[in-house]
């Protein structure tokens, strides 16, 4: 962690790929803390979307988050706007707690996006599951950086995490940082992280049946970013999330 | 309906169709039969507008109008639709919103009114039922987790939904057993024996023309038609195989 009052810089691990000259002037040691009590569940979504006045600049949500035993915690997020936005989570699970995650963030021009998690299963038979998907065309970037870590006695412990990037043009790029510390011995931990374009074949396929390019390319973006929000159980905020992404999308076509 | 004269087209720089030149009018069912590499599917790909098959010469109109002109998807909306050899899986679009979409998208472009979402489930219904396909079937995604028989039913159901004037068919046969091919065989006459449709069947074997029989029979060679006749050639082909049937022509080539 940085000193206070001194500026991250990307030889630190966690703003590796970030835009950290993009930080001047914002606070960042300006935390939100949740404690979800024993047995209870909490969902929250979190949008960084266009402002109503059009200003954009940088946007940082940081929230550090404790899930007692047996509780559950749902954070969605979709990263539409800003300059240079960035959703920073760390989440300490208590034994049997669960944490889900589903992040989407899409971009273009010189835009950088990114989700930072850290994953704490400091207990034994605690989930937790993470699903990011980053859309970028232009110079946009987009990027995952992942931390699980399993305390020595947090058996029986599962976690996954899953990455995807899709490239819309190239100048586009994603970075994907999955970092496991595991210092128990009876774990599952899954981590998994793909690059790649749209799928030509597809869109062919798409176009032989009479879809236009953009309509193809939206039904592809929506189906990519979807997985992000498939754990989501509320449907109004599922296609809320996928609009916000969406809407973006179309703005660049 | 679908007029090709000399056309010649390349895949990698590398010449596949030579001066093909074919005629198919309204209310007639074609079939092109020839050896592995002579350029069947090049010459569907070709119609059907894949990027990366280039034509290098003649020319191909439907209708009056040309078609290499058109983007794929201008294509189908005038009518053409391409049975795909291997139908492409789409995970995370479901047959319903991929179809609906493509239709509507042919219809608009026509200025006709989209189909409401009722409306579009009654014609799917109809179209599945014909092909003895499980209407669940066309809420999954598509093509995802598809048989090879149950592939090339959905491209029948999406013939069906999208009723062209035009259907080429790249070896739809492939992959079938009997009692699919049968229903299959059945599915295109209903679908497409019409006074003003026709039909291009691209296939290796007699036994789809048993059931879609046709009034002409081409022979592909080296990406020409080296012989025409009518379904007693496809039955010659399968007795004596292409070397014997096409003999007399190789001896004058």
């Amino acid at each position: 962690m940085p000193e206070a009052g001194a500026l991250p810089t990307r030889k630190d691990e966690a703003w590796r790929y970030a835009a950290v000259e993009a930080l001047q002037g914002v606070p960042l040691d300006d935390w939100r803390t949740i404690t979800v009590a024993r047995g209870d569940a909490m969902r929250e979504c979190v949008v960084v979307e266009d402002r109503a006045d059009g200003a954009e600049g940088t946007v940082l949500h940081r929230l550090r988050v404790t899930v007692r035993e047996g509780a559950r915690c749902e954070l969605f997020a979709v990263i539409a706007a800003e300059l240079y936005a960035r959703v920073e989570i760390e989440v300490t699970l208590g034994r049997g707690a669960h944490f889900e995650f589903g992040g989407v963030t899409v971009g273009g021009r010189d835009t950088v996006r990114e989700f930072v998690t850290r994953v704490v299963h400091a207990e034994p038979e605690a989930t937790s599951n993470q699903t990011v998907r980053s859309v970028h065309w232009g110079q946009g970037t987009g990027n995952f950086l992942g931390t699980i870590e399993v305390a020595r006695h947090a058996q029986k412990t599962d976690a996954a995490q899953s990455f995807k990037g899709l490239l819309l043009e190239k100048g586009a790029s994603v970075n994907a940082v999955p970092q496991l510390e595991i210092f128990a011995d009876d774990v599952k931990c899954a981590h998994g992280a793909t690059v790649g374009q749209l799928d030509e074949q597809a869109r062919f396929y798409m176009a032989a049946r009479g879809l236009s390019p953009e309509v193809a390319r939206r039904l592809l973006v929506q189906a990519f970013i979807g997985d992000a929000f498939v754990a989501l159980d509320d449907e109004s905020e599922r296609e809320r999330l996928m609009r916000v992404a969406l809407d973006k999308l179309d703005r660049h076509l | 309906m679908l007029q090709i004269e000399n056309l010649h087209a390349t895949v990698a720089d590398r010449p596949i169709l030579k001066g093909l030149s074919l005629t198919i009018n309204a209310g007639e069912v074609h079939a092109i039969m020839g050896p592995n590499g002579a350029g069947k599917s090049t010459l569907s790909y070709v119609l059907g507008g894949r990027p990366g098959y280039e034509v290098t010469g003649g020319s191909v109109t439907l209708e009056g109008q040309d078609l290499l002109e058109m983007d794929p998807h201008e294509r189908a909306a005038a009518g053409l639709f391409l049975g795909f050899q291997y139908p492409v899986e789409i995970p995370g679009v479901s047959n319903v919103q991929f179809l609906r979409e493509a239709l509507n998208s042919q219809r608009k472009s026509r200025g006709q009114e989209p189909l409401s979402g009722g409306e579009f489930l009654k014609l799917a219904k109809d179209k599945a039922a014909l092909l003895k396909l499980d209407m669940d079937m066309l809420k999954r995604h598509v093509n995802v987790g598809f048989s090879g028989g149950e592939k090339k039913r959905a491209e029948m159901v999406q013939m069906g939904i999208l009723d062209p004037k035009l259907a080429i068919l790249d070896e739809t046969d492939s992959g079938l057993d009997i009692d699919a091919l049968r229903v299959v065989g059945q599915g295109i006459n209903a679908i497409m024996r019409a006074p003003d449709k026709a039909v291009l069947l691209i296939t290796h074997y007699q036994r789809l023309l048993e059931y879609v029989r046709p009034d002409y029979v081409h022979i592909l060679s080296q990406g020409r038609i080296v012989k025409t006749g009518g379904p007693e050639l496809a039955q010659a082909l399968e007795r004596e195989g292409y070397d014997a049937v096409m003999a007399p022509e190789n001896a004058n080539a």
